[in-house]
């Protein structure tokens, strides 16, 4: 983009020209195809799985695995809420552990088992957990969903394997599920729309818990 | 954030020599705090060296009948360790009682003794913080401290310590080893693991450059009734305004540490004697020296009236 006098333009000097910017559209198509990668920045490979399939990207190290599963495998029914951990919409599985993929770096999970809302189970083929928040209406906008549901999966994995909890009475007695200890775990998801007693009803109908 | 290089050594002496090669060199395991940090550019490290492959991640008995617990070991895992549970019931109502699920499951036993305090005033880059930024002041005295600290602060900084699991861990008497770059190991009693502000508020922790942890060791176990109470706005996921750790024996003995009240988890051992005459010779001994806020004053009741209400469940 050599222009020169008074036609010269720079690519930041198209972005902000507002209308100008479609007459250069084809110009700036040539681009590299990462934009905001910086040339001094390294990347880093990693192979991981994701809902089985094998995965392997060259990533700048800084991007999350949320900003990963997002922005460059398209997989986005993970969310993006408040990006620090704070609010769990954007909880994924790894190795079978629900985590924050916010807080969690691309790169430092090689080798890793990844599965989204998208591998806990398809439209056709919807998880238990899928199906009782749709019979109990467990959301409202939707957008704490995927990470509301991949963290009840877990909560009831936790339980069965006898991971306790703040409101745990009896540390040494076997984990079972009930109202208290599934509203306990699930205070990593935050709802906004204010659906957590639908929510606890459909974790109560998978766990076997009277409604 | 800001750029940095990345690697993932296989062996402690490769990660303390890659840690210490390269400058900003950081240690990073489970990240839930580092990496928030660094979005907020509170932490700007130019090297992160990736722990998780060092093998730190398993409990293991000691000779003398305790505990060692790997530095990888996640929050989860060690509060659902079935000797935790049985021998060390403090630890693991401690654990569970922060954070949140998921967190509880990329935390580490190390990191979370690592982490850093969450007074606003150090989240916010546009504050005076002289933890953040040494020399240029502090914003929480004087300014909103309901939440911050009155015991062992300074006049540089009133931040506290935010673990739930330190707590329970200073009350157990934990050892904290590491190794350093030319492979000298320490064992470091927990009581002096953190370090108290004073002018110096950005040193949190007597551990030196490259210094990592290796693990946590727990004596043999006490017995008694063990007991956490955590004092806080929410029910659940949120810091302590004031918690109280406890192990009770059946003649009236016992220990108790604190959290929420200062910049590590804070026992005297020369009160707990008290602790069979009443919660309140016992708190007012704990907590002489106090140097509260207008807005934190609340919690030296707090914390005798958490006290007393263990007090009165344990021995009833």
């Amino acid at each position: 983009m050599n222009g020169s006098g008074k036609w010269r333009v720079s690519r930041r000097g198209v972005l902000a020209g507002g209308s100008a910017s479609a007459a250069m559209a084809t110009m700036l198509d040539a681009q590299p195809s990462h934009p905001r990668r910086q040339a001094d920045i390294p990347v880093y490979d990693v192979s991981f799985t994701v809902n089985g399939e094998p995965r392997t990207l060259s990533l700048d190290p800084r991007t999350t695995l949320l900003d990963t599963l997002r922005e460059h495998l398209q997989l986005t029914g993970t969310k993006k809420g408040c990006d620090h951990g704070q609010c769990g919409a954007c909880t994924v599985l790894v190795d079978g552990f629900r985590i924050n993929s916010c807080l969690s770096l691309a790169v430092m999970h090689e080798g890793d088992r990844v599965t989204t809302i998208e591998g806990v189970g398809s439209p056709d083929h919807l998880h238990a957990m899928q199906r009782a928040f749709v019979q109990h209406d467990g959301f409202q906008c939707g957008y704490c969903t995927p990470g509301q549901i991949c963290s009840a999966v877990a909560v009831l994995k936790e339980i069965e394997a006898g991971v306790p909890s703040h409101v745990t009475e009896d540390l040494t007695a076997t984990c079972v599920p009930s109202r208290a200890e599934m509203r306990e775990r699930m205070s990593g998801n935050i709802c906004r729309c204010g659906a957590y007693a639908n929510i606890s009803d459909a974790m109560a109908e998978v766990a076997g818990v009277n409604v | 954030m800001k750029p940095f290089t990345y690697e993932r050594p296989r062996t402690a002496a490769d990660a303390v020599a890659a840690v210490l090669r390269k400058p900003g060199g950081r240690f990073i395991a489970g990240g839930t705090n580092l990496l928030d940090l660094m979005k907020l550019q509170v932490e700007t490290p130019g090297h992160l060296v990736d722990v998780q492959d060092l093998g730190f991640n398993k409990i293991e008995p000691t000779p003398d009948g305790g505990l060692r617990i790997g530095a990888l070991v996640t929050n989860t895992v060690l509060a659902a360790d079935p000797r935790i549970k049985r021998d060390y019931g403090v630890l693991s109502r401690a654990i569970v009682a922060g954070a949140s699920g998921q967190l509880r499951n990329k935390a580490t036993t190390a990191g979370n003794l690592l982490q850093r305090t969450r007074c606003p005033y150090f989240y916010d880059t546009n504050q005076p913080c002289n933890k953040r930024q040494p020399g240029s002041g502090c914003g929480a005295i004087g300014g909103a401290s309901r939440g911050l600290g009155l015991m062992g602060v300074s006049t540089s900084c009133i931040a506290t310590h935010p673990s739930d699991m330190a707590v329970a861990m200073r009350l157990l008497d934990a050892k904290v080893e590491t190794i350093d770059d030319v492979g000298t190991v320490r064992s470091i009693p927990i009581a002096d693991f953190h370090q108290l502000p004073g002018t110096t508020p950005h040193i949190e922790t007597i551990l030196r450059p490259g210094e990592l942890i290796t693990g946590v060791e727990l004596p043999r176990p006490l017995g008694g009734r063990h007991v956490y109470h955590k004092v806080r706005d929410r029910a659940s996921y949120a810091f302590a305004l004031v918690s109280v750790a406890a192990v009770l024996q059946r003649d009236g003995s016992g220990r108790v540490a604190v959290g929420g009240v200062a910049p590590k988890p804070w026992r005297v051992e020369a009160a707990e004697p008290l602790l069979r005459r009443s919660s309140e010779s016992f708190a007012n001994s704990l907590l002489s020296g106090a140097a509260p806020t207008e807005d934190n004053h609340f919690k030296l009741a707090l914390v005798e009236r958490t006290l007393a209400g263990i007090l009165h469940e344990v021995r009833a």
